[in-house]
C-alpha cells in the first residue's frame, strides 16, 4: 500500500483531508444555480408536445401575451429568423432542434418558449399558449424504425433512412474463424434499457447580456463550461470573449450536465430580447422526460471457448437507440463510445463489434450515467456473457475468470479490439474480494440452501473501465482536443490560488487539486484556494466527466507544479549561493548537499521570487500546464453481490456486496471511497430499479420519482470497500481516476447473482432492471411458490 | 390572486409577507426569504431536498403552502449553526464524508435533526429509515449514517 509522502499538516497525496468545499455546504452556503438571483430577473418556462411524433400547424400565443407578467413568447419561427432553431449536436456531424418550425420529434420535446415576471406567472402562461398538432405514426422500438416499410422520421435528411450509422471494430474473419473452431459457444441477447442520471439538482440557467458592455454571461449547469463558451461564439457568432459561461456548484452531473439543452439557448435568446437577466430551471419531470438519457442497447453478444474454458473469441452486434438525432456525448471519432473496452479483463484471441444507431420517436441523448463513454454497457456485456459461459461449461465462475485473465506479466496489453492496457493485475483484485467475502464458505451455503429450496445467488463483476480521454490524437469534442489545463500561482507569502479547466459537481477537486499541489510543492493544503467553473478566469479545459479529471488535470496540475518546483530550485541557488545541482528537494524545502541545515523553504523561496528574483530570471512563481495524456488509464476491480431472493414476492435482497477497486495511486482515500460508495449505488440502481419506459405512443411512463426509482437509504447495501494499488505507469501521479468505476462495475455482479441463483431453474439471464415482478412471473412459470 | 398576510418565525427570526395563497413554502424561504439553503429537487414530494422543519416536525416545504406555515416556526439549514458553532450533524457530515455535491445535504441533515430530537440512540435501521424520504443521488448513503451516528454520539455522548 502506497504511504504519504507528507505530513498530514502538509496534506499531500494519500491523505484523507477533510472536504474544504463541505464548509460552505454544510451551512446551506453553496452557490447552485437555482440560487442566482439578479435585479429585473425574468423567469423562463417551455411549452412541450403532447405527442412523440407530430407536425405543427399552428401555435397562437395571444392568450398567454395577453396575460399580466407575460413578457415574450418565443417559437420555432423567431429562432429561424436567427438560424438559431437548429444547432449542432455534440457528435458534430448531426443536429438538434431547439424549437421546432414543422414537427415534434418526442414527448416532451420544447415547442415554444414563455418568459414572465414570476416562475408562477411563467408556468400558467405555458398552458395559455395554444398548439395545434397533426399526429403523426410513431416509431418507439429501433428494430421496428429498422424495418422497409417504417415511417421515415428525419425528413430533414437527405438520406431517406432511420438508420444513423454504422460502425465496427476488430478482426471479423479471425473471429469467426475463431466461432467455427470453438468447442464452446454461446449467445445472448441483453437489453441494456434507458436509464436518467437523475442528479438530485435538475439543470437550469440564468443567462444576462449585459447591453452596456455587450457581454453575456451565463450561470449554468454545466460539466464543461469552457467548451460552452466555444460552441456559442461558433454557433451565434458572438465575439467568444464577450461570453463568460459561470458552472457555479453543481448538485452532480453524472453525464447529464454535458449539454447544451435547448432551455439553455431560450434563457440566452429570451435576456438578448428583453435585456434582462433571464433564468431557467427545468423542473423533474422535465428532466426525465427530456434531458439526455443514458444506455439504450440492444445487444446480441456471443462467446467462443475451449473445453477447458480458454476463451477465444467474442463476437457482439448492437442496435443503438439514439432518439430522433445522434447527439451522443462521444468523442468525434467514437459513435460507439469506448465500447470497444468490451473484451474486459480476458485475454482473447480475437473480437469483432458491430454498433448500427437508429433514430426513434424519443429524446436524445447518449450520456455515460456516471461512467465512461458507453463502458457500462461494455463491461456489462463481458461480465454477463463471461457468467453465462461459465454456468454453461460447468465451471466456477471466479475459476473461470482467474483462467481467462491477462496476466500481470502482459502488461501493457495490447487487446483483441486495438487499446493498450496501461497496467492491471485482475487476479489479485478478484482474489481479495473472495478472501473477504468469503467465497468459498457462501458457495458451500448456496449449495445447502438449495437442497432446502432456498435461492441464494453469488454475483462477480471483473470489470476493466477505460478512462481519461483523452490523447489528442485521436480524441476530440467538436473539434477541440480532450488535453485538460491547470494555471498555479503562488503569491509572495506562499499561499497559492490555483485555477483548472474541469469542473466538479461533487468529486472533490477542491481538495484532491490542492493535495496535489501539496504533494508537489509542500504547501499545506490549507494554503491553496482551488477555483474551477468561470471561463473568464480558469484555463481552457474539455471539463469534468469520463472520470477524465484526475488523469488530466490532475496530471496537468502536477505538471504546472513540477515547473514551479524547477523555477523555485533556481530561485533557492541563487539564494543560498550554490549550484542547481547541489539541492535537494523535500517536501517544502530545498536543501544543500550534504548540508541539511542550510535550506530555503518553498515559502521563502515565494517572498523571494517577487522580492529579491535572480537577476537572470523572470519574476514571479507561477505556471501553466496543458496536459495531452499519452494514453488512457485503465481503472479495474473486481466485485462479488450476495442475493437471497423471496420467493413469494420475487423481491432481490442484496445480502453482502464487496467492492475491490484498483484506481492507481490514491490522492485522498476518503474521499475515493466515498466515490466507490456513490458509483456502487448508481449500478445498483439500473440492475433493480430504474428503467425509462414509454408506451406504443411513445409517451414516457411515469416521469417522476413516483415511478422512476432511485435508491433510498433502505435499499442500498452497506458497501464492504478494499483496494488494491497497481499504478498507471503513464501518469505522473500514478493515478487512474475513480468516479464511476463501481457504476460500472456493479451492475453485472448484482446480475450475475441473480442469475446465479435461479440458474438451476433452467435462467440464463434476466433484462434489467430485475424487478420483483420479473421475478415473480419467472418462479410461477416454474411452479414455484413460497 | 388575492394576498395574504402571513407572519411566521424563520430560524428564530420574526417575518411577515404578502404572499398568493398558492405560494409553496419552499418557494417563501428561498425566493421571498433569501434563505437558498433549501434545495428544490422533485415535483412530487419525493426527494427531500427541500426538508425543513415546521413546529418541530420535518416537511417537505414543497408540499406545504406558505400560508400553511402561517403563525408557525420553522427550522432551516441555516438555523443549524448556532453562535459560530456548527450543530453536530454538520460537524458529522464534514468528519464522515457525508456530502459530494451538497444538494440533498441541507434536507438530509434536516431529516436527521428531527430523527435526532425524537429518538436520541437511533440504530442504524432507524436511520435509513428517516432519511428514506431524501433521495441522494452522489454519496450511497453509507456516510451519511455514519455522519448522523458521529452526531447521536457527539450530542449524548455514552455514558
Ligand atoms: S423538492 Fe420537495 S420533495 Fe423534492
Ligand atoms: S451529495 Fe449529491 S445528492 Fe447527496
Amino acid at each position: 500500500m502506497q504511504q504519504p509522502r507528507t505530513s498530514p499538516e502538509i496534506g499531500g497525496m494519500g491523505h484523507p483531508v477533510k472536504r474544504r468545499e463541505d464548509e460552505r455546504l454544510i451551512r446551506g452556503k453553496g452557490t447552485y444555480v437555482d440560487d442566482i438571483k439578479l435585479p429585473g430577473m425574468l423567469y423562463l418556462d417551455i411549452v412541450r408536445s403532447p405527442y412523440a411524433h407530430a407536425r405543427i400547424v399552428k401555435i397562437d400565443a395571444s392568450r398567454a401575451l395577453a396575460m399580466p407578467g407575460v413578457v415574450a413568447v418565443i417559437t420555432g419561427q423567431d429562432l429561424a429568423q436567427h438560424n438559431l432553431h437548429w444547432i449542432p449536436g455534440l457528435m458534430g456531424d448531426d443536429r438538434v432542434m431547439v424549437l421546432p418550425t414543422e414537427k415534434v420529434m418526442f414527448y416532451g420535446q420544447e415547442v415554444a418558449a414563455v418568459v414572465a415576471t414570476d416562475r408562477y406567472i411563467a408556468a400558467d402562461a405555458v398552458t395559455a399558449v395554444d398548439v395545434e398538432y397533426e399526429p403523426l405514426p410513431v416509431v418507439v422500438d429501433p428494430r421496428k424504425a429498422l424495418a422497409p416499410d417504417a415511417p421515415i422520421l428525419r425528413t430533414d435528411r437527405e438520406v431517406a433512412s432511420n438508420h444513423c450509422f454504422h460502425w465496427e471494430v476488430g478482426d471479423r474473419e479471425a473471429t469467426d474463424r475463431l466461432f467455427a473452431e470453438a468447442d464452446v459457444t454461446i449467445r445472448q441477447e441483453i437489453y441494456i434499457p434507458r436509464i436518467h442520471v437523475a442528479s438530485i439538482e435538475t439543470c437550469g440557467c440564468v443567462a444576462h447580456l449585459d447591453r452596456t458592455t455587450g457581454k453575456l454571461t451565463i450561470w449554468m449547469t454545466t460539466q464543461a463550461p469552457h467548451v460552452v463558451r466555444t460552441a456559442y461564439a461558433l454557433v451565434t457568432g458572438l465575439p467568444e470573449h464577450k461570453i463568460r459561461i459561470i458552472s457555479p456548484d453543481i448538485g452532480g452531473g453524472f453525464g447529464g450536465k454535458v449539454y447544451v439543452y435547448p432551455g439553455y439557448v431560450l434563457a440566452t435568446v429570451a435576456s438578448i430580447l428583453t435585456g434582462r437577466p433571464v433564468k431557467w430551471v427545468e423542473d423533474r419531470t422535465e428532466n426525465l422526460t427530456a434531458d439526455a438519457f443514458a444506455r439504450d442497447y440492444h445487444i446480441t453478444g456471443e462467446l467462443a471457448a475451449k473445453k477447458d474454458g480458454t476463451l477465444t473469441a467474442l463476437r457482439i452486434h448492437t442496435i443503438s437507440d439514439l432518439g430522433y438525432t445522434n447527439n451522443q456525448a462521444n468523442p468525434s471519432k467514437f459513435p460507439a463510445g469506448l465500447f470497444h473496452i468490451c473484451t474486459g479483463a480476458y485475454d482473447f484471441q480475437a473480437a469483432h463489434v458491430t454498433v448500427d444507431g437508429v433514430y426513434t420517436n424519443k429524446p436524445p441523448g447518449g450520456i455515460a450515467y456516471r461512467c465512461s463513454f458507453r463502458v457500462t454497457e461494455a463491461v456489462y456485456t463481458i461480465e454477463r456473457l463471461a457468467d453465462i459461459m461459465a454456468h454453461e461449461i460447468g465451471m466456477d465462475p471466479a475459476e473461470f475468470r482467474l483462467k481467462n485473465f491477462i496476466r500481470p506479466e502482459q502488461f501493457p496489453y495490447k487487446s483483441a479490439l486495438g487499446w493498450e492496457y496501461d497496467s492491471g493485475n485482475y487476479a489479485q483484485a478478484l482474489r481479495l474480494a473472495m478472501e473477504k467475502i468469503g467465497y468459498w464458505d457462501l458457495r458451500k451455503e448456496q449449495a445447502e440452501r438449495r437442497q432446502r429450496g432456498e435461492l441464494m445467488g453469488i454475483g462477480i463483476s471483473s470489470f476493466v473501465e477505460i478512462v481519461g480521454a483523452g490523447p489528442a490524437k485521436h480524441f476530440d469534442i467538436l473539434g477541440l482536443k480532450m488535453f485538460d489545463s491547470a494555471e498555479i500561482r503562488i503569491h509572495p507569502t506562499g499561499k497559492v490560488i490555483a485555477r483548472f479547466g474541469t469542473r466538479h459537481q461533487g468529486q472533490g477537486h477542491e481538495t484532491t487539486y490542492a493535495q496535489i499541489i501539496a504533494e508537489e510543492l509542500g504547501i499545506p493544503v490549507a494554503d491553496i484556494t482551488v477555483e474551477e467553473g468561470d471561463t473568464d478566469t480558469c484555463p481552457y479545459g474539455l471539463g469534468t466527466y469520463a472520470s477524465r479529471s484526475t488523469p488530466t488535470a490532475g496530471a496537468a496540475c502536477a505538471k504546472a507544479a513540477q515547473k514551479i518546483r524547477e523555477k523555485a530550485r533556481k530561485i533557492a541557488a541563487h539564494l543560498l549561493e550554490v549550484h542547481e545541482d547541489d539541492l535537494i528537494w523535500e517536501p517544502g524545502r530545498f536543501y544543500v548537499k550534504g548540508s541539511p541545515d542550510r535550506f530555503k523553504t518553498i515559502q521563502e523561496i515565494a517572498f523571494a521570487a517577487y522580492t529579491n528574483p535572480p537577476p537572470d530570471l523572470e519574476a514571479g512563481l507561477e505556471a501553466v500546464h496543458y496536459y495531452d495524456p499519452p494514453n488512457l488509464t485503465f481503472p479495474f476491480g473486481s466485485y462479488i453481490c450476495v442475493v437471497d431472493i423471496d420467493k413469494g414476492t420475487g423481491e432481490v435482497h442484496v445480502r453482502r456486496f464487496v467492492a475491490v477497486d484498483d484506481c492507481g495511486n490514491v490522492i485522498n482515500p476518503m474521499i475515493v471511497e466515498g466515490q466507490i460508495h456513490g458509483g456502487l449505488t448508481m449500478g445498483l440502481a439500473p440492475a433493480l430499479y430504474e428503467e425509462i419506459r414509454y408506451d406504443e405512443n411513445g409517451t414516457i411512463i411515469g416521469g417522476s420519482f413516483m415511478e422512476y426509482l432511485m435508491p433510498t437509504a433502505m435499499e442500498t447495501p452497506r458497501w464492504e470497500t478494499y483496494r488494491t494499488v497497481t499504478p498507471s505507469p503513464h501518469h505522473p501521479l500514478g493515478a487512474k481516476g475513480v468516479g464511476e468505476s463501481a457504476t460500472v462495475g456493479a451492475p453485472a455482479a448484482v446480475v450475475n447473482a441473480v442469475v446465479d441463483a435461479l440458474w438451476h431453474l433452467g435462467v440464463r439471464h434476466i433484462d434489467i432492471p430485475i424487478t420483483p415482478y420479473k421475478v415473480w412471473q419467472i418462479l410461477r412459470e416454474r411452479g414455484i411458490t413460497e | 390572486m388575492a394576498l395574504h398576510d402571513i407572519r411566521l418565525k424563520v430560524n428564530g427570526v420574526e417575518y411577515t409577507a404578502q404572499v398568493e395563497p398558492r405560494l409553496l413554502l419552499v418557494h417563501l424561504i428561498r425566493d421571498v426569504l433569501g434563505l437558498t439553503g433549501t434545495h428544490i429537487g422533485c415535483d412530487t414530494t419525493h426527494c427531500g431536498a427541500c426538508t425543513v422543519l415546521l413546529n418541530g416536525e420535518p416537511v417537505k416545504s414543497c408540499t406545504v403552502l406558505a400560508v400553511q406555515a402561517d403563525g408557525g416556526e420553522v427550522l432551516t439549514v441555516e438555523g443549524l449553526e448556532r453562535d459560530g458553532q456548527l450543530h453536530p450533524i454538520q460537524e458529522g457530515f464534514r468528519e464522515e464524508h457525508g456530502l459530494q455535491c451538497g444538494f440533498c445535504t441541507p434536507g438530509m441533515m434536516m431529516s436527521a435533526y428531527a430523527l435526532l430530537q425524537q429518538n436520541p440512540n437511533p440504530t442504524e435501521e432507524d436511520i435509513r429509515f428517516a432519511i428514506s424520504g431524501n433521495l441522494c443521488r452522489c454519496t450511497g448513503y453509507v456516510n451519511i449514517v455514519k455522519a448522523i451516528q458521529y452526531a447521536a454520539r457527539k450530542l449524548h455522548p455514552p455514558q
